[in-house]
């Protein structure tokens, strides 16, 4: 009959059951079985929703501030969906999630869906299946989707292959002006918070921030100029520019063709990333464990250098010989 | 990525179980239910920690959205008889039956029969080993949940509520 046959999850998903859109995210984070099935039939449901990331350090309000931003969507009569990422436990593998306390408030919202991930091992700030959990939240019919980082510091900038939206959240006194010039997490934001703007040394922060803002001739070209928002969330002065801010921005991506640009990278470096899964896959089909203990131990002795034993993996894969290059 | 072993070494790794730490009711002393999150965290387990004053409410939406193995109520005020019965209501309601729900805190003993006949199973009072609590939890999350299939809820919440015989009946009836 009717030209798609879905999973069950996945029409309990379409129409709105927050358990399968829960239980779905546990299917995404554990890589089970059925999860590509599942992923390909919610990816052609998507595409609707608003992916706003926050990032910023540790402590510097993001969970009071996405919760605050949250409210104010809600006000507006938006859906909001929110993944809040904490780091895991390099040594035990544990993760304590504790962005829920500050969430408290839209715990009784059936409009508001918060998902807690740990970020398993992985460093850019996302955890693994952060897009993928972020396309189930789409699927969902979520019109906002918030994605909160582990708090990062300079380099963590994984979220940009994420969202549409990046907000980079910084706070008064974190340090000379210097800081703000490294590369890394200042480059990639759509939005500047300066948060907990109550504090002294706020003006001078957001001062210091435009003015590097100024001398960016890259982000004049892009013809979006990146606003700096002061808010402070516990209040929640300043939360609704905020959220004129990332409305602004989504319809500035959408005029100026670089939503299309952007999700073209994204999918792009999501492609790689599997085909990248896959390889490994069919390198662990390959060679056996010992074999490859074998090749490390060769190279730590330096009876063989990392090169030539990658090579020797990548024959044995079949690749080598298209590769070009080699020897 | 180790150094030694499989680059795919993380896909290949144990299911983590997800522990709903909460503290229901109006007392504010939550430094039990800290340690125990801590303790859980150190065993491995990813940790959703609510914070205080928690409605039955917000227990058992926290415990949908996070998709949790097992919950785990630290209660100090007394109020459990009246908290307890509405978490587990509002949580069979929901379709949620395939989780672990454990309690912990001052339970008078004599309240512990009508606890466990209620669903909730653990009942740590003070002075209980974190490892016991730790081993307690590994031991009882629903075996299903933790195999890699995790069988997409087969059984749909709403379906619980309606006796399988009328169904049936009226199935054979038409």
């Amino acid at each position: 009959m009717a030209a798609t046959t879905y999973l069950p999850i996945v029409e309990r998903l379409l129409a709105g059951d927050r358990r399968a859109l829960a239980r779905v995210v546990t299917l995404i984070e554990n890589n089970a079985p059925d999860t590509r099935r599942i992923l390909a039939q919610l990816h052609a449901h998507g595409g609707r929703a608003h992916v706003v990331g926050f990032t910023g350090s540790p402590g510097a309000g993001k969970s009071t501030l996405v919760t605050a931003t949250a409210r104010e969507l809600r006000k507006r009569g938006q859906r909001v969906g929110i993944v809040a990422i904490d780091p895991s436990s390099p040594f035990t593998g544990g993760a304590i999630l504790g962005d829920r306390i500050r969430m408290m408030e839209l715990a009784g919202d059936p409009n508001v869906f918060i998902r807690s991930m740990a970020s398993r091992g992985s460093l850019g700030g996302l955890a693994v299946a952060t897009r993928d959990v972020v396309r189930a939240l789409d699927a969902g019919g979520f019109d906002t989707i918030i994605i909160e980082t582990v708090g990062a510091g300079q380099a963590e900038v994984e979220i940009v292959r994420a969202a549409q939206t990046v907000v980079v959240v910084t706070v008064p006194g974190m340090g000379d002006d210097i800081q703000a010039i490294k590369a890394g997490i200042l480059e990639i934001a759509d939005v500047f918070v300066v948060n907990k703007a109550d504090r002294p040394g706020a003006d001078q922060t957001a001062a210091e921030l435009r003015m590097l803002m100024s001398l960016d001739e890259r982000r004049k070209e892009r013809g979006w100029r990146v606003p700096i928002v002061k808010t402070s969330a516990a209040s929640g002065e300043g939360v609704p520019e905020l959220v004129d801010k990332l409305a602004e921005h989504i319809a500035w991506l959408r005029e100026s063709g670089q939503l299309a640009s952007r999700s073209g990278r994204q999918a792009r470096s999501e492609m790689l990333a599997l085909l990248h899964q896959a390889l490994l896959a069919k390198i662990e089909a390959t060679v056996s464990p010992d074999e490859w203990q074998q090749l490390i131990d060769e190279v730590v002795d330096r009876q063989r250098d990392p090169y030539t034993a990658a090579d020797e993996i990548a024959r044995r894969i079949g690749l080598a010989p298209s590769l070009g290059g080699w020897e | 990525m180790s150094a030694a072993g499989w680059p795919q070494l993380d896909m290949a790794e144990q299911r983590k179980i997800r522990v709903l730490v909460a503290k229901p009711g109006l007392d504010g002393h939550d430094r039990g239910a800290k340690v125990i999150a801590r303790a859980l965290r150190d065993a491995g387990m990813e940790v959703i920690y609510t914070g205080i004053r928690q409605t039955p409410q917000m227990i058992t939406e926290a415990a949908i959205q996070e998709d949790v193995d097992a919950i785990l109520m630290s209660i100090l005020s007394g109020a459990h008889m009246a908290i307890f019965p509405k978490v587990m209501e509002l949580l069979r309601e929901n379709g949620v039956d395939d989780v672990l729900v454990m309690a912990g805190g001052i339970i008078p003993d004599e309240d512990i029969p009508a606890i466990e006949a209620m669903g909730i199973q653990g009942n740590f009072g003070p002075g209980t080993p974190m490892s016991a609590i730790i081993e307690y939890v590994r031991a009882h999350v629903h075996s299903d949940r933790l195999s890699q299939q995790l069988a997409p809820m087969s059984t749909a919440g709403t379906a619980i509520e309606t006796p399988g015989t009328g169904d049936a009946a009226g199935q054979a009836a038409q």
